[in-house]
């Protein structure tokens, strides 16, 4: 996939939209920003299908994995993206996809572990082309 | 008749890690769009997807998760997902898509690991 990893977590504050959510994904774990990758082009020309991926610095093994990946938008009608669950079984902790963005806004992607804590990175993109607006 | 491409590797070494793809086709109609004449065109989502894989001679088994994903109106249209799975054993990939309106796809990949 051709995208630039896109302005660091520190360059940016996590939108008020945002945090509940995570929170609330993270059931009471400690969330921490870091070891996920969330790479998804800074400038989106078209909103109705952008590629994004997101990669979790885990070994996958039985005793330590990722359980689950959650992705969160801003400002699109909802601020559901998707949820994947993962198990030990996928040796690498990535998940990819195409996904569509209503305006120019942040998205954080949440990485929770099978001890409970949650990694995560924000991000900001521009829109060029909104998804949801044209008939 | 619903269209899915699921794009699996035929054969692969032990451990190895491959690459999973699948794209099914369905409209991800987000329910706050409106039609020329101004109806809003109802909702109509995939909510589920699962990967389940099934190891050789456990035909009755239902198999193990390998990845699971719960979608919402964000996601694109022809929803394309793509994950891995550490070759472990020869068996059957099992894939299955749940949705609005009833909407229900299942497609199986066979692997064989050397």
């Amino acid at each position: 996939m051709a995208s630039v990893i896109v302005r660091p977590v520190s360059a940016l504050t996590q939108s008020d939209v945002l945090t509940p959510l995570v929170k609330a994904y993270a059931a009471g774990g400690v969330v921490r920003e870091g070891r996920v990758k969330f790479d998804i082009a800074p400038l989106v020309d078209n909103g109705n299908s952008v590629p994004i991926e997101v990669t979790v610095e885990s070994p996958m093994t039985q005793a330590q994995h990722v359980v689950g990946i959650a992705i969160f938008n801003e400002k699109n009608p909802q601020n559901q993206v998707a949820e994947f669950t993962l198990s030990p079984l996928a040796g690498r902790a990535r998940v990819a996809a195409r996904i569509r963005l209503a305006l120019s806004q942040q998205l954080v992607a949440v990485a929770k572990m099978n001890d409970g804590s949650c990694w995560m990175q924000t991000v900001e993109v521009l829109v060029t082309i909104a998804s949801c607006i044209e008939e | 008749m619903t269209r899915a491409l699921v794009t699996v590797p035929k054969t692969a070494k032990r451990g190895e890690i491959i690459e999973i793809r699948a794209v099914v086709q369905h409209p991800m109609e987000t329910g706050y769009r409106r039609s020329s004449e101004g109806d809003l065109l109802p909702r109509d989502l995939i909510r589920k997807f699962s990967c389940r894989f099934v190891e050789s001679g456990n035909a009755n088994d239902t198999g193990a998760m390998v990845f699971a994903a719960t979608l919402h109106a964000a996601i694109a249209a022809n929803p394309y997902l793509s994950f891995n799975l550490r070759a472990a054993s020869s068996g059957t990939l099992v894939f299955n898509w749940e949705g609005d309106n009833g909407f229900s796809h299942r497609e199986q990949v066979a692997m064989t690991v050397a």
